[in-house]
């Protein structure tokens, strides 16, 4: 089960590039939030600050308040911990190139010491059930490369070895944008299941997406946040100006 | 107007229409486009330069293939001397020794009575070099991870420097240093440790008292190949895209285990390519080792003994070779050499060349 996402206050930095001003949001348990924004806005930023990705790079500065459910995860844990809890899908599918699909699915655990065959064996095909492309792959789970596979099912991949460590959030940073139009689908109907069991976060370009998969929709505009609100509020009778004119294709 | 001073339209032309283009080209094209019209003439007066095209064209390709020529001059110079020794003694040389009757010990090397085996020198450049490897390959490794990984921006640059720096001290003064430093630092502090912690092994006792052997070629020739291997590693584990990197990290990875999975796991086949290479070093290596190994044509089970290496032997003996035969047999080793050395670089660049443009490049 997820758990809702609060976010106060949230600043953040490259060098002195200010991206992130004055963020304050909650993010519903259990259900899909879209950000979508022009290039550039923080939203891709804003996501890898909920998982502390955002530091990993020297010239990042985080300031503000996240709690995952209860969690202060600036104050009252390290990233690793943090990140074993939020699961993380990029942009580009990143498989495992030297790994087969399996170990790509079981990567997360290994990496954190389990080693029961019979548990691993499960919740590899649990996960790749659940990312939609186990009957795809189930006949050469261990002999096929992670790298051997179509884009679309990498980002699946990707997906299911998320899942394996059974986060509470799922944050996705523009899963389709490399995909065609059929992947893309097939990503879409995954968030919509996945959903009930999971809070998922997805960065979109795609304004039709975000209005397909997600319950609740943010707007981002120059490194702030200028409207929050479900989704189909957004869409149909945005409270700002700005809003407005980005949905309705005036700038962007 | 200009077209004037192109002598075949003039000629082309009837007559009477030459003097006004004449008169045309006095008044209005000379002042005004002078410098063009010389500019043009230069240009036109210059032909198409096929010659030098040509010229250049051989010149490069002679250049190329001269690349062919040397490998194919050394190649079959290294046959045909050592022909001599190849029809005494044939492949033999590498697997058979003469053994003294009197004492029952073998006699690998002896030009005065015409006794040739390449072995104790086959053997002493593959231990010295493996031991090389095995002391080189984890520092080498682990400069590299600390540099691409880990290393403060301001210690970077310098520290690649020297690393890299390392590589361009000729092999003279590594063995100049390895006699009045290395060897009695080793023979003083390091062996005595080695024979009382690891005596049990028979591979270190302590009956050499000068300190030259294996283990002070190994040595040696560790410090020589780490730049090439650190260098080639780092470059590997640079090629691996970032976003391998990101996609542990967002398992909840700490650092190390990021560099295990992400970065070295990716890399690996390059990081062996490396090695490979810094084997081949090691392999050829001559002036620093004939300085430190003790040059004795031996078999020793004793990692701290006396030994002798191929490059070792050749570098000794060629100048003062004793007859035909010891000169041809001196070749064959050298063509043993070049044979492996050659084999065992193929190999290496062929495996980084996978890793830096090959197969995880193609995965993003």
């Amino acid at each position: 089960m997820g758990v809702g996402i609060e976010v106060t206050d949230l600043n953040a930095w490259y060098g002195t590039n200010h991206t992130l001003q004055d963020i304050n949001l909650k993010i519903p348990a259990n259900q899909a939030t879209a950000l979508i924004g022009p290039s550039g806005c923080g939203k891709s930023t804003f996501v890898r600050c909920l998982n502390r990705m955002h530091e990993t790079n020297p010239i990042a500065r985080v300031t503000g308040t996240v709690l995952i459910g209860d969690l202060d995860i600036y104050n009252d844990a390290k990233p690793v911990e943090i990140r074993r809890r939020v699961g993380m899908v990029f942009q580009r599918p990143n498989p495992f190139p030297t790994m087969s699909i399996y170990d790509n699915v079981a990567s997360g655990l290994k990496l954190n010491g389990y080693t029961n065959h019979r548990v691993l064996d499960e919740i590899v095909e649990k996960s790749l059930k659940n990312s939609a492309l186990w009957d795809e792959v189930k006949d050469d789970l261990k002999k096929k490369s992670g790298a051997s596979l179509s884009g679309g099912q990498q980002q699946r991949l990707c997906i299911a070895r998320a899942l394996a460590v059974d986060p509470e959030v799922l944050l996705m940073d523009e899963p389709a944008s490399a995909l065609d139009p059929v992947s893309t689908s097939k990503i879409e109907d995954l968030i919509f299941q996945l959903k009930s069991q999971y809070t998922i976060v997805i960065v979109t370009h795609n304004m039709q997406q975000a209005a397909r998969v997600a319950e609740k929709t943010g707007f981002f505009l120059n490194g702030r946040m200028v409207e929050f609100d479900s989704t189909h509020k957004i869409f149909t009778n945005p409270t700002d100006k700005r809003t407005e004119d980005y949905i309705t294709g005036r700038f962007g | 107007m200009v077209k004037v001073q192109v002598p075949e339209i003039r000629v082309s032309r009837p007559k009477v229409q030459i003097e006004p283009a004449a008169a045309d080209a006095k008044r209005v094209a000379e002042p005004p486009f002078a410098e063009t019209s010389a500019v043009r003439k230069f240009l036109l007066a210059r032909g198409n330069s096929a010659i030098m095209d040509g010229t250049f064209h051989v010149l490069m390709v002679v250049c190329g293939l001269s690349i062919f020529g040397i490998v194919i001059l050394i190649a079959s110079e290294l046959v045909l001397r050592s022909d001599l020794a190849w029809s005494k003694i044939g492949f033999s040389f590498f697997y058979r020794a003469y053994f003294d009757p009197s004492t029952g010990l073998p006699n690998y090397w002896d030009p005065v009575n015409g006794h040739f085996s390449a072995i104790p020198f086959v053997y002493g450049t593959l231990v010295s070099s493996l031991l090389s490897l095995v002391l080189a390959v984890p520092l080498a490794i682990g400069v590299a991870v600390f540099l691409t990984e880990m290393c403060p921006g301001i210690l970077r640059g310098p520290l690649a420097f020297l690393t890299e720096l390392l590589a361009a001290i000729p092999s003279i003064i590594y063995g100049l240093w390895a006699v009045f430093v290395l060897v009695p630092l080793l023979r003083e502090h390091v062996n005595p440790m080695l024979v009382k912690w690891l005596g049990w092994t028979k591979l270190f006792s302590d009956d050499n008292p000068t300190g030259l052997g294996y283990v002070s070629a190994a040595v040696i020739l560790a410090i020589m190949i780490l730049p090439i291997i650190s260098s080639l590693t780092r470059e590997v584990m640079l090629a691996v895209p970032h976003s391998q990197r990101e996609a542990v990290l967002a398992l909840g990875a700490t650092r190390w285990e990021m560099i295990r999975m992400g970065v070295l796991r990716n890399a690996r086949i390059g990081i062996v390519g490396a090695v490979i290479l810094g084997l081949g070093r090691a392999l050829g290596e001559t002036m620093a080792v004939t300085m430190v190994i003790g040059n004795t044509p031996e078999i020793h089970r004793s990692l701290l003994a006396n030994g002798s290496s191929m490059a070792a032997v050749i570098a000794n003996e060629f100048a003062e070779a004793s007859g035909d035969l010891h000169r041809s047999a001196l070749i064959e080793i050298g063509l043993a050499l070049f044979v492996v050395t050659i084999v065992v670089n193929a190999i290496a660049r062929i495996l980084v060349w996978v890793v830096t443009r090959g197969t995880p490049a193609q995965a993003h």
